[in-house]
C-alpha cells in the first residue's frame, strides 16, 4: 500500500509545496513512515534550459565520493551552477545524507552522432546511480526536481520546506514498503530526465519486464517497480517513438479477445512485440513530465485512482479526501477504468 | 515358433513381471477369452482344465517369458480377475541389480546388439521441475480470482520485432501454450495422429507430423499442422510444407541426441510407403545428422530453402536435443534465421532409442531452456525467435514452470499417448502397442477410436489450460507473457548454488 497525489495545472500556473504536503499528509494512513517525497516541475525558471541534477550523497560535505562525483561530471558536462540544497532538520526528521543540485549542460562535441542529448545524459546518470557508490542522482529533468527521504511525505516536506518552492505540476508519494529496504534514494517519485513517476502497486511482471528492459542497456538497481515503469514508458515513447496511448496500451493492453472483436491490427501487433513490457500485478501510477501527466491502473483496477478536473488543474488521487481538501467544490470527479488511462497533455500555448 | 525359440535361447532371462488370475473371479468357465486376445505380447495363452462335470475348459495362464506390465488385460478384463505383479528382486547383490544384470543377458542371447526401447529415459537424475516452487500473492499484492477475471493463456510463436515499426514475421497462435510435439505417421497410428489433429484444432494449438510424411486423409488440418523436414527428408516436398502451419527442421531429439532413426521395413505399409515417399517394405533410415548440414551455414540455408519454397509465409522452427552448448546453438540458430527454437530435453520420448543413449545422453530441460533464454536475452535477440520447451513435461505446473524458466510454449508427447491408455511399457519399437497407439498392424491399430481419442486429447489440453490459469491467478497474473522468463515468480526447494544459478531463480525463502 502506497498513496499518491498529484496536481497538474494545464495554464502554467504557479503553486507553492504547501498544498501538495496538505493532499499527500491527510492520507497518512496509507504509508507508515520509510518513505515519501515530490516531484514539482517548473521549479527553476531561470535555468530551465539546463538539466537540474539533484544529487544525493552518502555522509556530509567532506564525503570524498562528492568529488569523485563532479571530477566526472566535468569530463562529461559544463557546470553552471552547483550549490548546496537546504535543508532543515527537525525532530521528526533529524538527519539524512547530503544533497546538491547542479545546473549542467552537456560537453556538445562529446555527445556524437548515433545518440541525443538526452541519450547522454541518461548515460551519466545511470553511470552515477550503478557505479559510484554512495553517490545517487534523484533527479535529473530540466526545470523539475525532486525532494524525497525516508519519512513521511509531510516530514520530509518540512525537512526540504517545499513550500518555499512553486511549480505548476506537483506530485507527492506516500510509501509503505513491501519489498525493497526504506532509504533515501529508493523514496519515490523515481524519475528519468524530465519523467517522474509515482507508483501504489507491486507488480508481479517484474521478472519479465526486467529482462525485457537489460536487453536494451536499462539496469534496474533500485529493484523496485516504479523503476521498471519509468523505464518501460522511457523505452516505449524516447526510445521507440511510441504514442503515450500506444505506451499505455502496452502497459496495460487490451484482452485479445476485444482485440479479435474489433480485428485491430495495430493492437495485435503492438501486444505481440511487446508482450514482454506488459504490467501484471496490482498498479496504480502517476507519470508526470514537463507538458502533462498520464495516469493509469492496472487492467482489473487492483489498485485506488481517482482523477478530477477542475478549470485548467487536474488532479489524480489515491484517496478521494485529497482531492476534496485542494478543490471543495469540484465537479467533474471520476475513478478511471483500469487499463484506461487518463492522458492529461498541455495544450499548445502553455507548452513549457 | 518362434516366440519358443527366443525364449529357449533366452533361458537366462528372469521374466520382470507376469499376470496374475484370480480363477474365482475370471469367467473363463462362460468361454471368456478376453484377455488372451488383448494381449499383444503373447504373454497370456489358454490352459485346458477339467470342469467339474468333467468337461474341458480353458484358463488363462501366464507365460512368464513376455510380458511388460502394459496392464492391457487388468483393464480389458470385465470381472477385474487380473493384476499384474513384478519381481523386483532378481539378484541379491546390492551393485549387481536387476536392470544391468538383465540387460547384460539379453546382449549375451538372441537379442544381442543394440539395446532399443521407447518412451524417455528413466534414470535417477533428478527432476528439477520437483525442486521448484511457484511464489504467490499474499496480502501486498491481490491474487487473481480465474473464475472472476479474464485470464489471458494465448500465446504468438515467431519472430518479432524489437522494437515499434519493424515487421513482425508469420505467427503460430496458441490458445493454450502446448502443443503436441513430434510423433510421426509410423511411429504412431494414423488414426491417433487424426486424434491429434482434431483436438489442436477444437483447442486452437498445432500438432506436428514428425518425420514421417504427412498423410493425404490429414491435410485438411494443415491450419493446425507442423510438419518436419528431418534428416530422412521422407515425405518432403514443396506441397508438404505449404500445406501445413510451419515447418520444423529436425536436427535432433532428447531421447537420441545425435541418433537417426530406424523404422523397419515391416513396419513400412502402402499407406506409409506412400505418405513418406519410399518403396513399400523398404527400412526407413534417418542419418543421424542432415547429410546436408555440418554447420550453422549449411542450417542457414536450409532455413531460406524451406522459407524461399513457401513464399515466407510460414514460420520455420528448428528443433534441437537439449546438450550443454545450447546456449550458443541457440543464438546460432536465432540468427541463421530460425522463427522458433524447439529445444527437447533428455527426458523427450521415442518410439525407438538405443538403451545407452537414451538413458546417458543430453541434459534435462529446465537446465537448458533456462540457458538458452538467459544467452538470447543477453545477446538482445530473444525477441528475435520464440522457444519451445519439451521433454519429460508432466504436468502443468512443468508446464508454467517452463515458461516462467524462458519458454513460450512447451511441446508434449508422452501425455499424448498417456491420455490414449498408454501404461508407458517402454515397447512402443514393437509395433505390438496393445493400446493401438504405436501400431499400424490390422486388428491393433482400430484400438484407437479417432473420436473419443480426440475428445481424451481436447479434455487433456482444457484440463492443463484451466489448471495453468489458477496458477497464474495464486501468482497474480493475469496474462501469460507476464510470465515468460519471470523467474522471480519461482523459488528452488533443495538446488545448491551452481544449479540455482544456471536456472537463474533463488532458493526458497530468500
Amino acid at each position: 500500500m502506497c498513496g499518491i497525489v498529484g496536481i497538474v495545472n494545464t495554464d502554467g500556473k504557479l503553486i507553492d509545496g504547501s498544498h501538495i504536503r496538505e493532499a499527500i499528509r491527510i492520507q497518512r494512513e496509507r504509508g507508515n513512515g520509510l518513505g515519501g517525497g515530490f516531484a514539482v516541475y517548473g521549479l527553476y525558471p531561470e535555468n530551465k534550459d539546463k538539466y537540474a541534477f539533484h544529487v544525493m550523497y552518502d555522509g556530509d560535505r567532506n564525503s570524498p565520493i562528492i568529488t569523485i562525483v563532479e571530477d566526472y561530471l566535468k569530463t562529461k558536462t559544463n557546470i553552471y551552477q552547483s550549490e548546496q540544497i537546504p535543508v532543515y532538520p527537525n525532530d521528526r526528521i533529524a538527519k539524512g545524507p547530503y544533497f546538491k543540485r547542479y545546473f549542467l549542460k552537456p560537453i556538445e562535441e562529446f555527445i556524437g552522432q548515433d545518440r541525443t542529448e538526452e541519450d547522454y545524459i541518461v548515460e551519466i546518470v545511470m553511470t552515477i546511480n550503478n557505479k559510484m557508490e554512495g553517490a545517487f542522482v534523484q533527479s535529473s529533468g530540466k526545470n523539475m526536481g525532486v525532494f524525497k527521504g525516508v519519512g513521511y511525505p509531510e516530514d520530509i516536506a518540512d525537512y526540504f520546506r517545499i513550500e518555499a518552492y512553486k511549480g505548476y505540476t506537483w506530485v507527492a508519494h506516500n510509501r509503505f514498503p513491501t519489498n525493497s529496504p526504506g532509504w533515501w534514494g529508493g523514496a519515490h517519485p523515481f524519475t528519468l530526465l524530465d519523467k517522474a513517476v509515482v507508483h501504489n502497486g507491486e507488480i508481479t511482471s517484474y521478472g519479465t519486464n526486467v529482462r525485457w528492459l537489460e536487453m536494451f542497456g536499462y539496469y534496474c538497481m533500485l529493484k523496485t517497480d516504479t523503476e521498471v515503469i519509468s523505464y518501460i514508458y522511457d523505452k516505449l515513447t524516447r526510445l521507440d517513438n511510441l504514442t503515450k496511448e500506444d505506451a499505455c496500451f502496452v502497459m496495460a493492453p487490451t484482452l485479445w479477445d476485444e482485440i479479435d472483436r474489433t480485428n485491430d491490427g495495430k493492437k495485435r501487433y503492438l501486444r505481440q512485440i511487446y508482450g514482454p513490457a506488459i504490467v501484471n500485478g496490482p498498479f496504480g501510477i502517476i507519470l508526470t513530465h514537463k507538458n502533462g501527466a498520464i495516469v493509469l491502473n492496472d487492467r482489473n483496477k487492483l489498485r485506488p485512482v481517482v482523477c478530477a478536473k477542475d478549470g485548467d488543474t487536474y488532479y489524480a488521487s489515491s484517496e478521494e479526501c485529497s482531492i476534496r481538501l485542494l478543490s471543495p467544490d469540484v465537479e467533474h470527479i471520476w475513478s478511471p477504468k483500469g487499463g484506461e488511462p487518463v492522458i492529461i497533455d498541455f495544450p499548445e500555448e502553455f507548452v513549457q | 515358433m518362434s516366440e519358443s525359440i527366443s525364449m529357449k535361447n533366452n533361458w537366462k532371462i528372469l521374466p520382470p513381471f507376469h499376470p496374475e488370475f484370480d480363477l474365482d473371479r475370471c469367467d473363463y468357465k462362460n468361454g471368456c477369452t478376453i484377455c488372451v486376445e488383448e494381449c499383444t505380447f503373447g504373454e497370456i495363452s489358454l490352459k485346458p482344465v477339467k470342469g467339474k462335470d468333467g468337461n474341458i475348459l480353458h484358463r488363462p495362464w501366464a507365460n512368464m517369458r513376455a510380458c511388460n506390465s502394459c496392464q492391457r488385460c487388468v483393464k480389458m478384463c470385465p470381472q477385474s480377475a487380473i493384476h499384474v505383479v513384478s519381481q523386483p528382486m532378481h539378484t541379491s547383490h546390492g551393485y549387481w541389480k536387476t536392470e544391468p544384470v538383465s540387460n547384460i543377458w539379453r546382449q549375451a542371447d538372441s537379442e544381442g546388439g543394440v539395446l532399443l526401447v521407447g518412451t524417455g529415459a528413466t534414470g535417477p537424475q533428478k527432476r528439477y521441475f520437483d525442486h521448484i516452487m511457484f511464489d504467490a500473492c499474499q496480502v501486498t499484492n491481490p491474487s487473481i480470482d480465474p473464475l472472476r477475471e479474464p485470464m489471458e493463456i494465448r500465446r504468438y510463436l515467431g519472430r518479432k520485432a524489437e522494437r515499434y515499426g519493424g515487421e513482425v514475421g508469420p505467427q503460430l497462435k496458441l490458445e493454450v501454450p502446448i502443443m503436441f510435439g513430434a510423433m510421426s505417421f509410423g511411429a504412431l497410428n494414423l488414426r491417433v495422429q487424426e486424434a491429434e489433429a482434431k483436438a489442436t484444432r477444437k483447442m486452437g494449438t498445432y500438432w506436428n507430423t514428425g518425420e514421417g510424411g504427412f498423410h493425404e486423409r490429414l491435410r485438411d488440418y494443415g491450419a493446425n499442422t507442423i510438419v518436419q523436414v528431418a534428416s530422412g527428408r521422407f515425405g518432403v516436398s514443396e506441397d508438404y510444407m505449404k500445406s501445413a502451419a510451419a515447418v520444423e527442421i529436425k536436427i535432433g531429439q532428447g531421447a537420441k541426441p545425435g541418433i537417426g532413426g530406424h523404422l523397419p521395413g515391416e513396419k513400412v505399409s502402402e499407406a506409409i510407403s506412400k505418405t513418406r515417399m519410399i518403396p513399400e517394405g523398404s527400412d526407413a533410415l534417418s542419418p543421424a545428422p542432415h547429410h546436408d548440414i555440418y554447420s550453422i551455414e549449411d542450417l542457414r540455408q536450409l532455413i531460406y530453402a524451406i522459407k524461399e519454397s513457401t513464399d515466407y509465409r510460414l514460420p520455420v522452427s528448428v528443433k534441437i536435443s537439449a546438450v550443454n552448448n545450447v546456449a550458443p546453438i541457440s543464438s546460432g540458430i536465432a540468427r541463421a534465421g530460425a522463427d522458433i527454437i524447439a529445444i527437447d530435453g533428455f527426458r523427450g520420448g521415442s518410439g525407438a532409442s538405443p538403451l545407452q543413449i537414451r538413458q546417458n545422453t543430453g541434459i534435462p530441460i529446465e537446465l537448458a531452456i533456462s540457458a538458452a533464454d538467459r544467452r538470447l536475452t543477453e545477446e538482445g535477440i530473444r525477441n528475435t525467435v520464440s522457444l519451445v520447451a519439451s521433454g519429460g513435461i508432466q504436468n502443468s505446473s512443468d508446464v508454467l514452470k517452463a515458461i516462467c524458466l524462458g519458454a513460450d510454449a512447451v511441446y508434449v508427447g508422452t501425455p499424448v499417448l498417456i491420455s490414449l491408455g498408454c501404461n508407458v511399457c517402454q515397447r512402443c519399437f514393437t509395433g505390438k502397442c496393445p493400446y493401438g497407439i504405436t501400431t499400424n498392424r490390422p486388428g491393433l491399430a482400430e484400438r484407437i477410436d479417432v473420436d473419443e481419442a480426440a475428445q481424451a486429447l481436447t479434455n487433456l489440453l482444457h484440463a492443463w489450460g484451466e489448471e495453468i490459469k489458477e496458477l497464474m491467478g495464486s501468482m497474480g497474473i493475469s496474462a501469460i507473457e507476464a510470465l515468460r522468463g519471470n523467474r522471480d515468480r519461482l523459488r528452488g526447494v533443495g538446488l545448491n548454488e551452481e544449479e540455482l544459478r544456471i536456472l537463474g531463480i533463488k532458493h526458497a525463502g530468500a
